[in-house]
């Protein structure tokens, strides 16, 4: 039995009220579909004085598309919401194939989108009871100094777990933000930083409204791939998101790779956009130039042992995941899993 | 500061009346206020889909929400599901609860709470599925007497019985493979 610290729960209806509401108390925190949040506070990673739910915030919930055909998912959007919507489908499949793959079909009921982007980071050195982490003195990211995935090290390196996160870095998307001094936007490239700590350029009194997607160009793909344990429940060992944006004869115009769950943010594939320009899918340059790709993903991808699973293992899924993402994005297929 | 709650919820067409501090989850209130001990408390951090119960006839996990914050919501239990059968004409048990019971689709039974509510939700959602679409419905339930074979011959079987069809012979009824004739 795992029991919650105490708090104080508040219910507000509107998201002003939620920004009140978590301003007023220092240390309080937001609580969404709760499938993340709510095990950390059992493991007592945090123990918040206060807990604010949006469940009652119907203002973000939601999906609709924009005059300029750009695709706004409020932040509170369930994930199988998201995986079954036939807008998401169509504008952005990497993002609804992400969503259809993470944790399970209760989680997915609950567990919303904002929350999935917004995911704390993770360790096998963390996600532990405290009885488990006080065993071993702790580790930096909570409670203690050291870091036990890399000996002697300053930095924390748990993982970027979020599934979503990837496909969305691929497609361009903006956070709708809002605090106590306003609403802000930011790319989601721009939001990251390389701190398994606090990953993210969030401030603790901000709340995420919304999730833009801009209108892709018509010869879009997308797929995501994700290497897990079971073929349920389970976080990525590994998340591989492809975007492949083909022109009007058929070549690949645009290429992005963004890979997840090796380090604490998630990470882009750099120069796979020269080796595939111009080649057009189901031709052996194609297929050549996939391999190339692949190969490149190995180089630049070194995963650490932060998460359960081999890391040598992990890295060498890499290439494989890479290439067969890309190919399934080419067809129009995905997501890419191994059940 | 308020830590303690009262609130109403709508548990199996019912409305409680509860007092339950704060941070208690619904799985708690279900089960050490409402005396409701069908859902069952497991891992109670969200793997394995034991406290399934359906909020507004979607699954959920009541170890993971928030009591309080589920107020207005239609909660239905292992509990709630017979009375509701029968409310809506039937009779015996809802016929997800019959096929788990005619297929023994149980060992411990410690699962059964949770992938009965799983399935239940399928069937209401689409009620017809294929395997393919019960693997899925079922993959957040876990059951470690590995069970599942007579689990997902179970669903089927409610299915069959919910379309008016016989169901198939049980796994342990099917006839004899036939020897190969010596030569």
């Amino acid at each position: 039995m795992l029991r919650l610290p105490k708090f104080e729960l508040c219910t507000p209806h509107t998201v002003a009220e939620a920004v009140k509401l978590l301003a007023e108390c220092p240390g309080a925190m937001l609580v969404a579909g709760g499938t993340d949040l709510v095990p950390n506070m059992k493991h007592e990673l945090f123990t918040p004085p206060r807990l604010v739910s949006l469940a009652n915030v119907r203002e973000l919930r939601g999906i609709c598309t924009r005059d300029d055909g750009s695709l706004v998912i409020g932040a509170m959007t369930s994930l199988a919401d998201v995986a079954a919507s036939d807008l998401v489908r169509a504008h952005a499949p990497a993002l609804a194939q992400a969503c259809s793959l993470i944790a399970g079909p209760q989680l997915r009921t609950m567990g919303t989108l904002g929350g999935n982007v917004l995911l704390d980071t993770r360790c096998q050195w963390y996600n532990q009871t405290y009885f488990w982490r006080q065993a071993l003195g702790f580790c930096m990211k909570k409670d203690g100094e050291v870091c036990h995935v890399v000996k002697g090290g300053k930095n924390c390196v748990a993982a970027a777990s979020n599934d979503s996160a990837p496909t969305l870095m691929t497609l361009g998307a903006m956070l709708d933000l809002v605090g106590p001094s306003g609403p802000r936007s930011v790319p989601i490239d721009e939001f990251w930083v390389a701190d398994g700590i606090y990953n993210k350029q969030l401030a603790k009194d901000e709340l995420l409204v919304s999730i833009r997607v801009p209108k892709p160009p018509a010869g879009h793909r997308g797929a995501y791939g994700k290497l897990r344990d079971r073929g349920s429940i389970d976080f990525p060992l590994l998340g591989v998101a492809v975007r492949l944006d083909l022109d009007a004869s058929g070549a690949v115009e645009h290429v992005d790779i963004v890979v997840t769950a090796l380090a604490a943010q998630p990470k882009r594939i750099t120069k796979v956009l020269e080796l595939l320009r111009g080649t057009r899918p189901g031709t052996p340059q194609f297929d050549e130039s996939v391999a190339q790709a692949a190969a490149l993903a190995h180089k630049q991808c070194k995963p650490l042992a932060n998460i359960p699973g081999d890391a040598d293992y992990r890295r060498e899924m890499v290439p494989v995941y890479v290439k067969r993402t890309l190919h399934a994005a080419a067809r129009g297929e995905g997501p890419v899993h191994h059940v | 500061m308020r830590r303690m709650g009262e609130y109403r919820l709508e548990v199996n067409g019912d409305t409680h009346e509860v007092s339950a501090p704060d941070h208690w989850t619904l799985l708690e209130v279900l089960r050490y206020r409402l005396g409701l001990t069908g859902s069952k408390q497991g891992c109670d951090k969200g793997d394995c889909g034991a406290c399934t119960v359906l909020v507004d006839g979607r699954p959920v996990l009541s170890c993971l929400s928030l009591a309080r914050a589920s107020e207005g919501r239609a909660i239905t239990t292992i509990e709630g599901l017979m009375p509701a059968h029968l409310r809506a004409g039937g009779k015996g048990a809802d016929p997800v609860q019959e096929a788990f019971d005619r297929c023994g689709a149980l060992q411990c039974g410690f699962c059964q709470p949770g992938m009965i509510l799983s399935a239940r939700a399928l069937l209401n959602r689409c009620p017809a599925p294929s395997r393919e679409q019960m693997r899925d419905a079922l993959s957040g339930n876990l059951c470690r007497c590995t069970g599942y074979t007579q689990i997902f011959e179970a669903v089927e079987s409610a299915v069959a019985t919910s379309l008016g069809l016989t169901p198939a012979p049980r796994s342990w009824e099917a006839p004899p493979v036939a020897k190969e004739a010596r030569p």
